[in-house]
């Protein structure tokens, strides 16, 4: 296992790989057949309707669900994540939708919660000044990082959540909706941060429903519908291409609404002189 | 990112306090006022408790002033940690958010292993104790396997298994019923009779105040060192001689009588054992996590499983151990050793000692502070001479006010956004 996670990762090398993965809760398949790459370097975004998966995918790739089959390839390597802490050491880290903090505890604590410094005499001060320098990296807004983490507004607590993710320096880092809860600013300053993550060569997977957001820094664009792959698409990829690919058809209520704008301004622009 | 880090370069400013939204107290009046937001907000801390025994021992001095004697208060801590131990181990499980009903049954089933090992057997008196510990240690993992493997509530489960254990525990008591250990043998002495040194006493009491001093000054001087904010050397210096004095002078009082039983000696360096695990390891900041929010602890890669384990075992050892100095407290395992209150006084003293039942809050000082309300609500009561019937409701209608407080503490701070 050593040598897949020793080592820095070069330009564009594939860190992570899925092929036909599969999952099935009971009688309903959430995934089928689902291949996936992700480069390092690289921001593929992950886009697709209520219920086509994404949540489910990433939460195998974090180690929560097991695939029911399929495979997964980390650097090169064919590995199984039993659990969220083996997803963890490979260096794949991941921040939920529902940022699973524990609200008892405070800033600090939760940015180090199952790796704290020094076990059997924890390093407060050594970890505080590290959560601090990391919260700053992200200009987070955070009043005081020993105030539990009830004591934060939803915005907040993402800050917390995405600080956390790196302090393991994972190589690849998984974003489930990281700015749904959050301001037009803190929104902006994410997606300097994801742009940042990518130049320090790590590989990111961001589920957004906001097409704007996963424009401005996706490379690739990979659509799921329905549990199946529904395409990839470059960032200049027209949003009527992209909602077709999420609704699963080229008429529907969004292409309609878009179609008539279009029309509408043509016909302004015929009309002028 | 562009902008740049608000690390503030001015050095008047600490790192965490460049955020102008935050409040901060300074000085003695600061910390008063905090203090105050605090409970305000429902973080009440130990508060309720040190309330309470105001209260109880103003109201038990008032109807009989043997209440206060020395004699008696010396009697009270004898009889303190034994209950006391048991209630350290359900602190433990308390933490996770968990439940043990059975550790009276295993308190009792560990004398009566004590006593029919050493009596009985012959075996050296060390050795069943470590039986009785081993076996109390088995039964807390066969409850974290079926919790953990077959996901059965700790609620059912410690419920059969304080029926079982209480079956075990007849069982080897055999039709004697009762087996008698030798008075004068050293476990028996250390239950009834050995107390410390008037200066053992006197010095060990000073300890908790220098301990606190060295490491509050290493701790300020490694703040300031890297531009963090540090708690004012003045207030530091004011809780330790406080702290220091108060504890000199219950020394000094409980040595005009026996003097500081050695037993309850155990049962604090227990607590301060525990609660440095609870605050200041990995694993108690694990426990912390578990009881707060378990499917996070899991995704933060905290292996949830053993951490339970590690609760259901440490509360079934302390029941274990708590069990055998009883047998040592009152010379004898008997069939009514862990029946009755106890299982009900232990979970009673966590949790009027300030330990959430909701999992998740809690301090290993709460099994202390709680089974010194509950003692004293015992002992004030058999000095009155009042029976058993009326002792059963108080205790009672004292954990049901606990819990209520506990309840309504927790609505507060939710409401004030603190956990």
């Amino acid at each position: 296992m050593s040598d897949i996670s020793d080592g820095p990762v070069s330009a564009g090398e594939l860190v992570l790989s899925l092929r036909g993965i599969s999952k099935n809760f009971g009688a309903v398949s959430a995934l089928t057949d689902i291949d996936l790459d992700v480069h390092a370097g690289e921001v593929v975004a992950l886009v697709g309707d209520n219920g086509a998966g994404k949540s489910t995918l990433v939460k195998i790739l974090a180690g929560v669900h097991q695939p029911s089959s399929g495979t997964i390839d980390f650097r090169g390597k064919q590995v199984t994540m039993p659990d969220p802490s083996a997803a963890l050491t490979l260096g794949i880290a991941t921040v939920f939708q529902d940022l699973a903090l524990c609200e008892n505890l405070d800033v600090v604590a939760n940015i180090f919660l199952g790796k704290e410094l020094n076990p059997l005499r924890l390093d407060e001060v050594a970890m505080e000044i590290r959560a601090w320098t990391l919260l700053n990296e992200l200009s987070a807004r955070i009043p005081s990082v020993r105030e539990a983490v009830a004591s934060l507004s939803g915005g907040q607590r993402q800050t917390v959540a995405i600080a956390r993710s790196l302090l393991l320096d994972p190589k690849v880092i998984l974003l489930d909706e990281p700015t749904a809860a959050l301001g037009v600013a803190q929104t902006a300053e994410v997606l300097n941060l994801i742009d940042r993550v990518r130049e320090r060569g790590l590989g990111v997977l961001m589920i957004s429903h906001n097409m704007e957001d996963v424009r401005a820094v996706a490379d690739r664009i990979v659509v799921l519908r329905l549990g199946r792959n529904n395409g990839v698409f470059e960032p200049d990829a027209s949003n009527q291409e992209l909602v077709s690919a999420i609704t699963g058809a080229a008429n529907n209520a969004v292409s309609r609404r878009a179609e008539r704008r279009k029309a509408a301004q043509a016909q302004s622009q015929e009309q002028r002189p | 990112m562009s902008s740049e880090p608000k690390q503030d370069t001015s050095a008047s400013t600490a790192l965490d306090r460049s955020d102008v939204r935050v409040k901060h107290q300074a000085g003695v009046g600061g910390a008063i006022s905090a203090f105050f937001d605090r409970v305000r907000s429902g973080d009440l801390g130990s508060l309720p408790v040190i309330v309470g025994l105001v209260i109880i021992w103003s109201v038990f001095t008032a109807l009989n002033p043997v209440f206060v004697s020395s004699s008696n208060l010396v009697n009270l801590l004898f009889d303190c940690s034994t209950v006391g131990v048991i209630a350290l181990g359900i602190v433990c499980v308390l933490m996770v958010g968990e439940i043990d009903l059975s550790v009276g049954s295993i308190s009792g089933f560990a004398s009566a292993m004590v006593g029919t090992l050493w009596v009985n057997q012959g075996w050296p008196v060390a050795l069943a104790i470590v039986a009785a510990l081993a076996v109390g240690g088995f039964i807390g993992a066969l409850y974290a396997l079926l919790f953990n493997r077959l996901g059965m509530p700790s609620f059912v489960s410690t419920l059969a298994g304080l029926l079982a254990v209480l079956g075990l525990q007849l069982y080897i008591l055999g039709s004697t019923g009762s087996i008698n250990l030798p008075y004068g043998s050293n476990l028996v002495n250390f239950g009834q009779l050995l107390v410390m040194p008037d200066w053992l006493s006197y010095a060990l009491a000073a300890v908790p105040g220098i301990v606190m001093l060295i490491t509050g000054l290493r701790t300020v001087s490694r703040r300031r060192a890297v531009n963090l904010s540090a708690p004012s050397v003045g207030g530091l210096i004011v809780r330790v001689a406080a702290l220091t004095i108060l504890l000199e002078l219950i020394v000094g009082y409980l040595n005009q009588a026996r003097g500081i039983p050695w037993m309850f000696g155990l049962f604090v360096g227990l607590v301060v054992a525990m609660n440095y695990a609870l605050t200041r390891t990995q694993w108690g900041r694990s426990m912390t996590a578990v009881g707060g929010n378990r499917e996070a602890a899991r995704r933060a890669g905290i292996k949830v499983r053993s951490i339970y384990l590690s609760a259901f075992v440490m509360c079934s050892m302390f029941a274990a151990l708590g069990g055998v100095l009883s047998a040592a407290r009152l010379a004898s395992a008997s069939q009514q050793a862990g029946t009755g209150d106890v299982n009900l006084n232990a979970i009673a003293a966590a949790v009027i000692g300030g330990t959430s039942l909701f999992g998740g809050r809690g301090s290993a000082y709460s099994a202390l502070l709680g089974i010194i309300v509950i003692q004293s609500i015992a002992s004030g009561l058999t000095l009155l001479d009042l029976s058993s019937s009326l002792r059963y409701m108080i205790t009672g209608a004292v954990l049901a006010i606990a819990v209520i407080v506990d309840s309504l503490a927790r609505r507060s701070r939710v409401s004030h956004g603190r956990a």
